[in-house]
């Protein structure tokens, strides 16, 4: 029998409430025994003083709600105990569930997996939960929810279904063309095309991906410009706190400093970077070669100057600081801010949340976040590609069958009796 | 009367198994009720065929004896697919059914250590919880290890109409075995199949019929017998609506649509009243005349499986083209028989609950002759290996056809007759009958399913085989001389091996003697297959990694009588479908259906190196 597992399901404490989850057989024992009463009916939440079973001090005035299983996120019998956020009762109604036979504290994604060992998530929708848990901002909480829907399961089983239907003309064409079936051989012209089709197709969603990425880990701008003009001063503007050292001496940032900024429910990754000089520190030195780099892959790079007159790089965007100091214009496309008197900076703000959402188009599901996703449809379309190619019939269901696997590989299906299913309802077989 | 190997049945599976169990030296029995049972074809007069085909050159690779008979008894040859590449060439032969019992009985004579027995099977004997042996209807026969082949005759029924017989094929009578492995527990289910009418040669209008010849090179299975009697046609016809229309009056009438018959039969081998129900916007299916042999004026009408009464079969068959005033002598049927779940097998065919039982053909739930052969050899060669300590017999999935077939029935069991289709192999590139010794050869050397001597040409085979390979490798030529030889290709300036070049489907055979006229001195058949390899190179060599890992999981044994049940972190569900397949394997598992790769990482703390 497996153990019960139990964890903190919201944010860390102090907050106003927290919920415990607890799952697996003695989910509905502990409330019991939690309670001193009976289990409430299921799917009711209700007010419960909590004791602690062995002292039987009150630990807590709760909501509680008992969720028998199968039907649950894990598939197990599961229980939830909202309590009053405070640090003491959070920890001390965790103490008082461990000390409970068979119950522990639950481990990194354990609810997850059980759920997916339960057949109640299919691979997709276990790392959309898990993105959910880590999504921070709104447009990624969106696009994970479409994740953990099953929208990219669906996405990729319509893909596959394609690839079978294909598939099944191919495959019936090599064991029952010659005398057994009325297989035209039709196939070959029109196979190619519809193969070409498909993997011009699926590159258009893996080219979109890039969006996907994006909105899952944030935008990247650099802040980019010589030493002393301000750069550690501007990120820390922006992004409302001291994140980065701010001293009157050239050279005082050295390596990269990321800093998470929400730009209108979107998110973005702020990078201070070393002042753009020649040096023979060689400490400083390979902090700006660091920050080259990471200008060089960044979705955005601002350009901060301190000097009206100073000349800005043709691309990205060309900001001019100090403005307090020296009251100049802003240059050619950009603005002019002060991060001391905090002028110019909401200007900023609204300029690059617009910017983000021309470059992300949050409102629209994009479902090629993941790596693992991406390369798949990435791969089916190669296959694709080279199928079309394929000189020989058997070759080209070689394709084909690995297109399909790759596909299948994102919601973890694969199945040969899919096939056959697919070749026997299409084509009368059989002599 | 003790024995070694007892094999009850001697259809293609009892003979393979007898004649297997023999070559590897045990002393064998066949026991069977009558000594024309060896080699009887039930059904059509044909074998070999996409799949099938490869699993006959398996059987021949491993010393079998069903290729070897076919071409025999072949009255034509043909390889199917023949347009597409040699990985689904299917060589497939019409025989003569006298001829090809003759050659199967002559071969079982010839084979020392091999005996047969006429009688009839009726219980198992088993002691301290193994088979030891059959009753029978005049006594005993004991044996260490007992190879079950009871093909469609474990509780058969045959129907036509709302008529129905017991009996395991026309004119013989059903077994009654199957209570007994029900007693024992053993999981069994019910099959269904059928058979089309015969009809008399004589009455066919033949004039009106197209022909269908053989094969101009008249391709074998085994050695290239010596002369032989001239290939004989098979006709075509094809059904009318008017054949439909009859059909359809009488759907109520057949035992399939009259509610007789509630077994699953074969989606792939449908009968024509299925056709016609299942594909109703076609108004004419074809139809193969084949002839049954030489001395023979028995015609098989291949596509015309029926289990209507005998009169609507007369009245159907008359709305044909050239059957108009076809004789039927003897009626089709439609027949249920008894199966059982091959899940409960192991790897090696024995069934996992009862040692020194084995099980091949029909009774696991498979159709046709090929693969009842395989199976029957991979059984008859581990029913050897148990009674006298020998090593066992196991084919994986990237090996051949018959490890994949064994696979599928032991993981995944059965829900309709099952039957190899090359799509069922995911190496199918490596599965070719042209390769069939280089993947066979030394299993069968090492098992001692071949003789010293076949072993030897086996051996000097991979010689020639690896020679020419060398060759091919190190000949080259640049796309300057490819052009310069009336090639077209690009000219990007990379001179390639002959190898590498004939991956590129501008370089066949015929170009590739042209420039490097070295590989004239290949024997011709070695250079096809050579040459067969480089073009699926690129396909095959992907496969490497893909291959690596199937070998990896493979290579994880799971503990027999593993408690599915306990194991952390396993649904019932899961657990359940896991017992009733009781896979060997960690990759095993992983194929039996709807078995998650979470459910495998559950088992891997209980998964052991193989040694």
């Amino acid at each position: 029998m497996s153990d019960t597992i139990v964890a903190l399901g919201s944010g860390r404490p102090p907050a106003g409430i927290a919920v415990l989850r607890l799952s697996g057989p003695a989910a509905g024992p502990l409330l019991e025994a939690l309670t001193g009463r009976a289990l409430p009916p299921p799917r009711r939440l209700l007010l419960r003083p909590l004791h602690h079973p062995g002292s039987g001090a009150l630990l807590d005035r709760a909501l509680v709600v008992f969720l028998p299983g199968p039907a649950t996120a894990t598939g197990e019998d599961m229980a939830e105990l909202h309590l009053h956020g405070g640090s003491a009762v959070v920890a001390g109604v965790l103490e008082a569930a461990c000390a409970h036979p068979g119950v522990r504290l639950a481990e990194a994604g354990e609810f997850t997996r059980r759920g997916f060992d339960n057949g109640r998530l299919d691979l997709s929708e276990v790392e959309g939960l898990a993105d959910l848990i880590g999504a921070e901002t709104e447009s990624q909480r969106s696009q994970a929810l479409a994740l953990a829907g099953g929208a990219l399961g669906r996405l990729a089983d319509s893909w596959r279904d394609r690839c079978l239907t294909l598939l099944a003309d191919a495959e019936a064409g090599l064991d029952f063309a010659e005398d057994e079936a009325d297989v035209a051989a039709r196939l070959d012209q029109a196979a190619a095309e519809a193969l070409t089709a498909m993997a011009t197709e699926l590159e258009q969603l893996v080219a979109d991906s890039g969006r996907a990425a994006r909105l899952r880990d944030g935008l990247v701008i650099v802040v980019s410009g010589p030493p002393n003009v301000g750069k550690s001063s501007l990120v820390n503007a922006l992004a409302m706190r001291d994140m980065a050292m701010v001293t009157p001496h050239a050279g005082t940032t050295r390596d990269l400093i990321e800093v998470p900024l929400n730009l209108g429910g979107m998110a973005a990754v702020l990078i201070d970077t070393a002042g753009l000089r020649d040096t023979d520190d060689p400490v400083e030195a390979q902090g700006i070669a660091r920050a080259r780099a990471r200008a060089a892959s960044a979705d955005l790079v601002l350009h901060l100057r301190d000097q009206p007159d100073a000349e800005w790089p043709a691309t990205g965007l060309p900001l001019l600081g100090k403005l307090d100091l020296h009251g100049g214009a802003a240059p050619a496309g950009g603005l002019a801010l002060s991060a001391t008197t905090g002028a110019g900076i909401s200007a900023l703000r609204a300029h690059l949340a617009r910017w983000a959402e021309t470059v992300l188009r949050p409102g629209e599901p994009a479902l090629l976040a993941h790596a693992r996703h991406r390369d798949a449809f990435a791969e089916a379309a190669r296959l694709l590609r080279e199928g079309a190619e394929a000189d020989l019939p058997e070759l080209r269901a070689e394709s084909l069958r690995l297109a399909a696997r790759a596909m299948g590989r994102v919601t973890g299906r694969v199945d040969v009796e899919a096939l056959l299913g697919q070749i026997f309802s299409r084509f009368c077989i059989g002599k | 009367m003790t024995f070694d190997v007892l094999v009850i049945g001697a259809g293609h599976a009892g003979c393979e198994a007898a004649a297997a169990a023999a070559r590897r030296g045990a002393r064998t029995a066949l026991l069977t009720l009558s000594a024309d049972d060896p080699g009887t074809l039930s059904c059509n007069p044909a074998m070999g065929g996409i799949g099938k085909g490869h699993l006959i050159g398996e059987i021949e690779a491993l010393g079998g004896l069903m290729g070897r008979v076919t071409d025999a008894a072949r009255l034509q040859a043909r390889v199917l697919n023949r347009s597409k590449g040699p990985a689904v060439h299917g060589p497939r032969a019409q025989v003569d059914r006298r001829r090809y019992r003759a050659a199967m009985g002559a071969a079982l004579s010839a084979q020392p250590g091999l005996t047969l027995l006429l009688d009839h099977a009726e219980a198992l004997i088993i002691e301290q919880g193994r088979v030891a042996g059959v009753r029978t209807a005049i006594g005993e026969v004991r044996a260490a290890a007992v190879v079950l082949t009871t093909g469609t005759f474990l509780g058969g029924v045959m129907h036509r109409g709302a008529e129905r017989e017991a009996g395991g094929r026309s004119g013989a009578p059903a077994s009654s075995l199957g209570d007994a492995l029900r007693a024992l527990g053993l999981p069994v289910a019910r099959l269904k199949t059928g058979t089309p009418p015969r009809l008399d040669a004589a009455s066919i209008d033949w004039a009106l019929l197209d022909w269908q010849y053989g094969d101009a090179d008249d391709p074998h299975f085994g050695d290239i017998p010596g002369t032989r009697d001239p290939a004989l046609p098979c006709g075509i016809t094809r059904t009318t609506p008017a054949t439909h229309a009859v059909i359809r009056a009488n759907l109520a009438r057949s035992a399939l649509y009259g509610g007789q018959i509630n077994a699953v039969g074969p989606r792939y081998c449908p009968s024509i009243e299925d056709k016609i129900v299942r594909f109703a916007d076609r108004d004419s299916h074809q139809i193969f005349l084949e002839p049954e042999g030489y001395d023979d004026r028995t015609i098989y009408p291949n596509g015309l499986s029926t289990s209507l009464p005998a009169d609507v079969q007369a009245e159907f068959i008359a709305t044909i083209p050239g059957l108009e005033r076809a004789v039927i002598l003897k009626p089709g049927y439609a027949i249920e028989y008894d199966h059982v779940d091959p899940r409960c097998l192991d790897a090696g065919l024995a069934v996992t609950s009862l040692p020194g039982l084995f099980l091949a053909g029909q009774i696991n739930g498979t159709t046709g002759y090929e693969e009842a052969g395989a199976q029957g050899l991979v059984a008859g060669a581990n029913a050897a290996a148990q009674a006298c300590g020998l090593p066992p017999l196991r084919l994986d999935r990237a090996q051949a056809y018959t490890g994949v077939m064994i696979d599928d029935l032991t993981n995944q069991g059965v829900t309709e007759p099952y039957r190899m289709f090359t799509s069922r192999a995911e190496y199918r590139l490596r599965l070719r009958t042209d390769n069939a010794e280089e993947r066979l050869g030394e299993t069968a050397a090492a098992t001692g399913l071949v003789n010293e001597e076949r072993a030897a040409s086996i051996r000097k085979a991979e010689a020639a085989r690896s020679e020419g390979r060398a060759l091919l490798h190190s000949l080259s030529a640049t796309p300057h001389q490819l052009a310069k030889a009336g090639i077209e290709c690009r000219q990007d300036g990379v001179q390639r091996s002959a190898f590498e070049w004939l991956r590129f489907p501008m370089v066949g055979t015929a170009e590739a003697l042209r420039l490097w006229p070295a590989l004239a001195g290949i024997e011709p058949a070695l250079l096809a297959t050579l040459i067969t390899d480089a073009r699926y190179a690129t396909y095959v060599e992907r496969q490497t990694q893909d291959l690596e890992s199937f070998r990896r999981d493979e290579a994880l044994g799971l503990p027999p009588g593993l408690e599915w049940r306990r194991i952390p972190g396993l649904s019932p569900e899961m657990a359940e479908r896991l017992q009733a397949a009781a896979p060997e394997t960690l990759g095993a598992a992983g194929r039996v259906p709807g078995v998650t790769p979470a459910a495998l990482l559950a088992l891997l703390p209980f998964a052991r190196k193989a040694a």
